[in-house]
């Protein structure tokens, strides 16, 4: 019994779990979610507990969904999914403000805003539709962390040269200002975020020559 | 292969499944969100008066600083008045007493009493509307502070400013909202933009009522006094209008009680 059975974090498991750090990035590969990554990265903090909801939204969902998935007919599964995150994203949403008050309004409507987060219904629908629950339950953690951490990047430089702060704390020295040194307002505006997204794509890819198109 | 049947039932039972959990936990959780926006607002008069409280102490903050609580029509009189827990309606609030379903002026609804004063002017109004004024004590000084309520770019914001006894010098100003973009609108909470109203008047020399401004591209550049304007948020237009629109239209339903009680 115990011999055909996989180990927890067998090499397979492993891999589901990191590659979307970096090969399989969800924001940066498959340039899902770019809508949430541009308008929580202004700060850091927003952007942390943004990427911690959808990682226990998507971790759950993909094992409700997986756990279901012989249960669920092919016509109506995009439904069954909708329902699914909608009524988990309502549950996070409901417990932030009873629980976190002052976390859940600085997020305020971007937690609504998971349910139309395209990695979710991807990961669903990709992965979660015909896995077992705990390879389904290391993608979704494994995948929400690929796209946290694209956001806590973009946020990092966004805040730290949009308002000169880290986490809400000053860390560009007064001096520099009195020198005439500025923020860049450009930073704070949405823009801004696709070009650091830009950029970190351009970056990972003359880093890992894996990922250039033959064409 | 899925029968129609089971697609149906199936789908019956998801959702009538998702409903319950939805309404069982808003209904658990509901008694601690509700306590949460409560202290909050709280929170937000005491911090007005410069008198910092934590959530969980709020309550007990505010009956120490609190020396009355007033509910004031347009006309300028008082209607309702509650001090030490005890409410009194006057003779003017007797008219309205039966309209309202308000137990002291904390409760009152400042949205519904707004869109009350819009109709009010437009002549189909129900009854008069009224608004809450608190009177605080903090270190011997008194402060009258006025919630007030408006909208941004992307929902309602709101806030509390503290007057100086003279009712025309603001101690301190708070101000929040339920989703204003993160570094743009959103800075309307941060000190800096909330500390700039201190100092301020919203009555010129005549004594006529001119509102604080929040001027766009900074009040030195502009033809508004600089005791009457503070600068607004760059990249936050549309929020920066929505306060300057918010305390004209709050503050203007509290003239006539000033005209009337103080000065």
């Amino acid at each position: 019994m115990s011999n055909n059975r996989e180990s927890l974090f067998s090499a397979k498991n492993r891999k589901l779990l990191l590659t979307p750090l970096s090969k399989e990035n969800p924001i940066t590969i498959q340039v899902l979610g770019i809508c949430s990554a541009l308008a929580v990265t202004v700060k850091l903090q927003p952007a942390f507990v943004m990427a911690v909801s959808v990682m226990a939204v998507l971790a759950v969902g993909n094992v409700l969904i997986s756990a279901l998935r012989k249960t669920i007919a092919p016509r109506i599964r995009i439904i069954v999914q909708l329902v699914v995150i909608a009524s988990l994203v309502i549950l996070v949403d409901q417990v932030l403000k009873a629980f976190v008050y002052d976390i859940s309004k600085q997020l305020s409507v971007f937690v609504g805003l998971i349910i139309t987060n395209c990695i979710i219904m991807g990961r669903f629908e990709a992965f979660a539709m015909s896995n077992k629950p705990w390879p389904a339950f290391l993608d979704g953690i494994g995948n929400a962390a690929g796209y946290g951490l694209i956001l806590i990047i973009v946020a990092f430089f966004r805040e730290l040269f949009g308002s000169g702060t880290l986490w809400g704390y000053k860390v560009i020295p007064q001096g520099f200002y009195e020198f005439g040194y500025k923020d860049n307002g450009l930073m704070i505006l949405p823009p801004m975020a696709l070009i650091v997204v830009g950029i970190i794509i351009w970056v990972q890819r003359s880093k890992d020559k894996e990922l250039i198109e033959d064409k | 292969m899925f029968t129609n049947r089971y697609i149906f039932t199936y789908s019956s039972v998801m959702v009538i499944l998702v409903a319950a959990i939805l309404s069982t936990a808003s209904m658990v959780l509901k008694p601690y969100q509700e306590a949460n926006i409560r202290a909050e607002k709280i929170q937000g008069i005491l911090a007005s008066a410069n008198i910092q409280t934590s959530r969980k102490d709020a309550e007990e903050n505010f009956r120490k600083h609190i020396l009355e609580e007033i509910a004031v029509d347009t006309a300028g009189n008082v209607v309702m008045k509650t001090t030490d827990g005890k409410t009194e309606w006057t003779k003017e609030g007797e008219k309205i007493k039966n309209a309202v379903k308000y137990t002291r002026p904390f409760d009152i609804n400042l949205k519904e009493e707004l869109a009350l004063e819009e109709e009010a002017r437009q002549g189909k109004a129900t009854r008069s509307p009224i608004f809450p004024l608190f009177k605080m004590k903090n270190n011997g000084k008194e402060y009258y502070v006025v919630p007030v309520r408006g909208t941004g770019l992307w929902g309602p914001i709101w806030g509390n400013i503290a007057f100086e006894k003279d009712f025309n010098t603001i101690a301190g100003a708070t101000f929040d909202h339920k989703g204003e973009t993160p570094g743009l609108g959103a800075e309307i909470k941060t000190a800096w933009f909330e500390d700039e109203f201190k100092g301020k008047t919203i009555f010129d020399k005549d004594r006529h009522f001119v509102s604080v401004a929040v001027v766009k591209g900074g009040v030195k550049n502009s033809n508004i006094p600089l005791i009457h304007g503070v600068d607004a948020i760059s990249g936050g237009t549309i929020t920066s209008h929505g306060v300057d629109k918010m305390l004209r239209t709050c503050l203007k339903n509290y003239v006539p009680y000033i005209e009337k009680n103080i000065q």
